[in-house]
């Protein structure tokens, strides 16, 4: 089976995050950049697939430069090979425009089976798998917990806020996962050491046949006007206890519909 | 002069800083977590040892050859230094296991390493060194230990004491005299198996600090094994003994820093939550000196550690000064700055729900095991006046 995993580097959630001040874009300096945590699920969910039913996994990303260090990390975890798409006239793509990049570098590796994370935790938008499937025009089954391959029959436990629902399709198909579907490995000595002589192939928009103005600021459907940081966190709500401070703290519990 | 990102000298090439991140990523998750636990019960750590079985990381220097990750001594230290931040006792499971295949690395037949080494590449089995005696430490060539011939059998009789992972260890490097009339010279290297009948452990020692990793006494009564288990040439063992611990010191050198990374790290994120007087403690000068010069101190031994690790890759002339300095001022430094760290928490630091008093105690092997620094220091000395 030919799985490609898309792949997407962030500004580390765990550091101090902020958008660049003269285009409001993501501010990829500032912070250290990592793999997009749900990301790593779907690498280990492909390699998974892989190992049952054989084949090849692909990572896909599309980023500037520096997104091969994120790379070079996904191929450690033991997919088989990489291609980035890198183009300057990329920065500033609103997730349309990914959708149709992404989309166009898929039809050019032919997947089987396309998994990826169910948000990134810097646009959080998980709209791209819905938009990446409609453009290749096959099935999205998104926000699994578990995902079944029986020949070319993809079953998936879809998770919703109330449980989860048994969706299936055949390949090809997009897949996207939360972390609850597994734990991804670590990359392992030897995977560092194999990582550095896996191919990374890049490709530009023109070998994609995708002119610069359907994307980057050009072909954006929607602008980014300005920002603010949010708000400092106010001081909160101080209960002292004169003898009824068990009731106004259940008060406020049931408040915030706690209890 | 300008600023020039292409100039590589003393930076670590990308991989091994790879490396630090992906062991310090599984160490953080899966090793910490059993740190204090493996400390207060002197139970060997089984979680952390699958954890770094599963990333390579329990031998990563064993050579492809034989089945393992192939490390170079940089990148072995490296991931040394890594476990030992979040677990000292953890640590000694890659830095033992260097240290009793060194031998075999260093000296035995393609025969006897491919039987060997292949096992703990897979993670089956650990290797002990055992050269120490109750009345033979600092004066290993006076070891009692006795290899007598018997066809084309050896049988071994004698004590090893002070054996790290004992009981654990699935093989075991002996050094035993073969000829006692020729002193130093007389003295060979064995791979004994924990099957072999007459092997046998004493009881774990008692010890203040490393308490994850047992360490036991290794009894030999007339333990027969086959010649073909000699490590080298009859009476090279204590040469062979010898040139290891110039590998191997660096391997204790990154533990110390690892150690002293782990207090450093607690006692840096302490003291800026910690408030006395109105304000965190880390802003008064008294407390940034100390945290300044444990820094210093801190990544002198790392840069010389590191240098020390290169020297050994590459096999070095002066490997044996720089494995001693390294060894011995790591540690050092590893004592003063946990004891700093403690120091730096106050009564909290001197109790066990804080985990630098551990690391203090840790640190305290390291100036002792694999030659006192007091030996480092005579190693240097001959050294620096041999010529």
């Amino acid at each position: 089976m030919n799985i490609v995993v898309l792949v997407k580097q962030v500004p580390d959630s765990g550091a101090d995050r902020s958008l660049r001040p003269d285009d409001n874009t993501v501010d990829r300096g500032s912070a250290g950049n990592v793999i997009n945590e749900m990301d790593e699920y779907a690498i280990e969910e492909a390699l998974k697939v892989r190992e049952a039913h054989g084949g090849e996994v692909t990572v896909l990303t599309m980023g500037p430069d520096r997104a091969s260090e994120s790379i070079r990390k996904a191929l450690s975890m033991g997919p088989d090979r990489a291609v980035h798409v890198l183009d300057d006239a990329l920065h500033g793509s609103c997730a349309v425009a990914t959708s149709k990049v992404l989309a166009a570098a898929l039809g050019r590796l032919g997947a089987d089976l396309v998994i990826c994370g169910a948000e990134s935790t810097d646009g959080r938008v998980q709209v791209l798998p819905h938009m990446i499937a409609e453009r290749l025009g096959v099935a999205a089954l998104t926000g699994a917990r578990r995902l079944a391959v029986d020949g070319a029959t993809l079953t998936v436990e879809r998770q919703t806020e109330e449980g989860y629902e048994v969706v299936t399709a055949s390949t090809p198909a997009v897949v996207s996962v939360w972390d609850t579907i597994n734990e991804p490995r670590y990359p392992s000595f030897k995977g560092i050491m194999a990582a550095k002589k896996k191919p990374v192939q890049t490709l530009s928009l023109a070998d994609l046949g995708i002119a610069g103005s359907e994307v980057g600021f050009d072909g954006a459907t929607s602008t980014v006007l300005e920002h603010t940081r949010r708000p400092p966190r106010s001081g909160g709500t101080k209960v002292t206890d004169e003898g009824s401070g068990g009731v106004r703290l259940v008060e406020f519990l049931a408040t915030e519909k706690f209890v | 002069m300008t600023s020039e990102p292409s100039f590589d000298a003393y930076l670590l090439p990308e991989e091994h800083e790879a490396v630090r991140e992906a062991v310090r990523e599984v160490c953080d998750a899966k090793v910490a977590p059993n740190a204090a636990e493996a400390d207060e019960t002197g139970e060997f750590p089984k979680a952390s040892y699958e954890a770094l079985k599963a990333a390579d990381f329990h031998a990563p220097h064993i050579p492809e050859e034989y089945g393992g990750a192939g490390a170079d001594a940089l990148a072995t230290a490296i991931v040394i230094e890594e476990v030992a931040r979040a677990c000292a006792a953890s640590s000694l499971i890659p830095a033992v296991n260097k240290l009793g295949t060194m031998p075999l690395l260093l000296a035995a037949s393609d025969e006897l390493k491919r039987r060997y080494l292949p096992p703990v590449a897979r993670g089956e089995a650990m290797f002990s060194y055992c050269l120490s005696e109750p009345e033979a430490g600092s004066d290993a060539a006076s070891m009692l230990t006795r290899a007598v011939p018997d066809g084309d059998h050896y049988v071994l009789n004698g004590v090893k004491r002070w054996i790290t992972n004992a009981g654990v260890s699935e093989y075991y490097t002996v050094f035993a005299v073969t000829d006692p009339a020729a002193r130093s010279r007389g003295i060979s290297a064995f791979v004994v198996e924990k099957s072999d009948p007459g092997i046998s452990f004493g009881a774990p020692e008692k010890k203040l600090g490393i308490k994850g990793s047992p360490t036991r006494e290794v009894y030999l009564d007339n333990v027969r094994i086959p010649a073909d288990r000699m490590i080298g040439d009859p009476g090279t063992g204590f040469g062979t003994a010898m040139k290891t611990l110039d590998h191997t010191r660096v391997t204790i050198a990154a533990q110390a820093l690892g150690i002293a990374q782990g207090a450093l790290d607690y006692a840096r994120g302490y003291v800026r939550q910690r408030r006395q007087f109105g304000k965190a403690v880390a802003e008064f000068q008294g407390v940034q000196f100390m945290l300044a010069d444990m820094g210093m101190k801190l990544e002198a031994a790392r840069q010389l550690t590191y240098a020390a690790a290169g020297k050994s890759e590459r096999g070095d002339a002066d490997l044996t000064y720089f494995g001693a300095a390294a060894k011995c001022f790591a540690s050092d430094a590893a004592m003063e700055i946990t004891t700093d760290a403690v120091q730096l928490l106050g009564g909290y630091g001197y109790t066990r729900d804080y985990p630098v008093e551990r690391m203090m105690r840790d640190a305290k092997i390291t100036q002792i095991y694999e030659g006192t620094n007091q030996v480092q220091r005579i190693v240097m000395a001959r050294q620096l006046l041999k010529d």
